[in-house]
């Protein structure tokens, strides 16, 4: 099933989503080195975003964050793509300049149908994204 | 947001650094809800110091293939130019912060490196710009009556390359309404009342003031503003082009008393924060005249354009022991690391020096930050 939403970054990417209900600062939540979250109130602390289809509400914290996701993205640390519920300035922009897929204001609430394990296909050329379900063992291949 | 047939082209562009700033300000419109992007008169571009963007940043530029469509000027870098030796950085970080120079020079922006780029080049009532740097911004849409919204150095370096930005915000005429009356009773030092008031106040707040403020004044009272809150413009009454193009609001907020305690003692006053205008040098030279040799240094930061046009002024006050920097200041340059205490005249450095230097500050008017430099 396909699900419309808004292009902020633009691109295609497909993997296995991370799902965290806590608005995320690129600066000072993530190890930048290993895609880790190393925010103690966040509720997924410890788990890697590396690779990943991160999905949460919304950005927050410092302007001096833009360059984060591109220093990630060298380092192999970055999302695959990224959902946000309602997308704002400094994560949009990271994503932009580190090529990074970003959709928001999907028709559907994000937390309704996506889950952490769930292998997705997000297409923010044509702006939606499709949700495959907990297939992980198709996605390594 | 509705685009024109040219700028969708842009958006799909075979230049990547054309479809990217293109790309930039169609999220950025889409986000703040314009309706469509408008030409600028003018960029001003911040993120200038080696320091503050790092190799990424610095690599991001050097990949930019394209050439700006307005005049773009700059903030200030991590050092002077010519004198970093003296401000005691080293090679390393000069040849990092050249390179930076150098990538947004191929680009077309004009070398300023200052964060008061309207006393090189003012713009006119009413003009549209896309003006990073949030002191400048304030001063432009409070004291010039430009309209600028408070753009990221990205963002505004998109505009530059495209030459428009998303029409939103301080763009449109309604959105420039203030919000909440702030009397201020007293002589007190507009720099401290903004400090106090950025985190109190939502929306533009419009000032009664018990006395005309100088431009100068304006300049370190909205620089504060910025730096401890959001506000992007303001009002003061009998003063700014704008205050007469609307009610007075109903919320009001009276200030009798802004102070901030001493914590430590300074072992560097600098002032400079935003750059020195030409008044603000030739009032130092003549306070300094009273004085022998400074006890504990002293160093003063303005822009190339300034420094070149007092060129006399400036011998003076160097041979009297006072160091006056170009192209950088205390807050981006990190040469004021190695000071423990850093005593200032402006709100704003009090803000920024201990986030991004990591040093102690304190704060005095330029009367007594030179008293206590040479007494």
């Amino acid at each position: 099933m396909r699900i419309g939403g808004r292009i902020i970054s633009r691109g295609v990417a497909e993997g296995v989503a991370i799902v965290s209900r806590r608005k995320f600062s690129f600066l000072g939540d993530v190890d930048v080195e290993t895609g880790v979250v190393v925010a103690e109130d966040s509720d997924i602390c410890g788990e890697s975003i590396a690779g990943k289809i991160f999905v949460f509400p919304t950005g927050r914290g410092s302007t001096v964050g833009t360059y984060v996701l591109l220093r990630m993205k060298k380092k192999g640390t970055a999302p695959k793509a990224i959902i946000n519920v309602e997308t704002e300035p400094i994560i949009a922009v990271g994503a932009i300049i580190a090529e990074i897929p970003l959709i928001d204001r999907l028709e559907v609430d994000p937390f309704k149908i996506i889950k952490s394990g769930d292998r997705i296909k997000v297409d923010a050329i044509n702006g939606w994204v499709e949700v495959y379900g907990d297939r992980k063992d198709q996605v390594e291949a | 947001m509705d685009l024109s047939r040219e700028e969708e082209r842009l958006l799909e562009s075979d230049n990547p650094t054309i479809a990217k700033c293109m790309e930039i300000l169609v999220a950025l419109g889409e986000i703040f809800g314009a309706d469509r992007l408008i030409p600028i008169k003018s960029a001003h571009i911040s993120g200038i110091s080696y320091k503050n963007i790092g190799e990424e940043g610095l690599e991001w530029l050097k990949n930019l293939n394209a050439k700006v469509r307005v005049r773009t000027t700059l903030n200030p870098a991590g050092m002077d130019l010519e004198r970093w030796n003296e401000m005691g950085l080293d090679e390393g970080f000069a040849r990092k912060q050249i390179e930076v120079l150098k990538a947004l020079e191929s680009i077309g922006a004009e070398l300023t490196l200052t964060c008061t780029p309207y006393y090189i080049h003012r713009p006119s009532f009413g003009d549209h710009l896309a003006w990073a740097e949030s002191s400048a911004v304030v001063y432009a849409n409070s004291v010039i009556g430009a309209r600028t919204n408070r753009e990221s150095g990205i963002s505004a370096l998109a505009s530059a390359i495209i030459g428009k930005t998303p029409r939103y915000g301080l763009h449109i005429k309604e959105n420039r309404v203030p919000a909440v009356l702030v009397k201020v009773k007293g002589d007190l030092n507009p720099s401290m009342v903004g400090y106090k008031l950025g985190n109190e106040i939502d929306g533009i707040p419009i000032f009664k003031f018990d006395r005309k403020l100088s431009d100068d004044e304006l300049k370190q009272l909205g620089a504060s503003l910025a730096s401890t809150g959001n506000v992007a413009m303001f009002h003061v009454v009998d003063q700014t082009p704008e205050w007469r193009d609307f009610e007075i609001p109903r919320e009001k907020i009276e200030v009798d008393k802004a102070e901030v305690e001493d914590d430590c003692e300074p072992d560097l006053i600098a002032l400079g924060c935003p750059h020195l205008s030409a008044n603000e040098i030739i009032e130092i030279a003549k306070i300094v005249e009273k004085y022998g040799k400074p006890k504990k240094r002293v160093w003063l930061f303005t822009s190339r354009h300034v420094y070149e046009n007092l060129d006399n002024l400036i011998k003076r006050l160097e041979g009297k022991g006072i160091k006056v920097f170009r192209d950088t200041c205390m807050v981006v340059s990190p040469a004021t690391e190695r000071f423990e205490c850093v005593m200032v005249n402006s709100g704003k450095a009090l803000t920024y020096l201990p986030k991004l230097r990591k040093v102690k500050a304190v704060f005095g008017s330029t009367n007594e930050c030179l008293r206590r430099a040479f007494e």
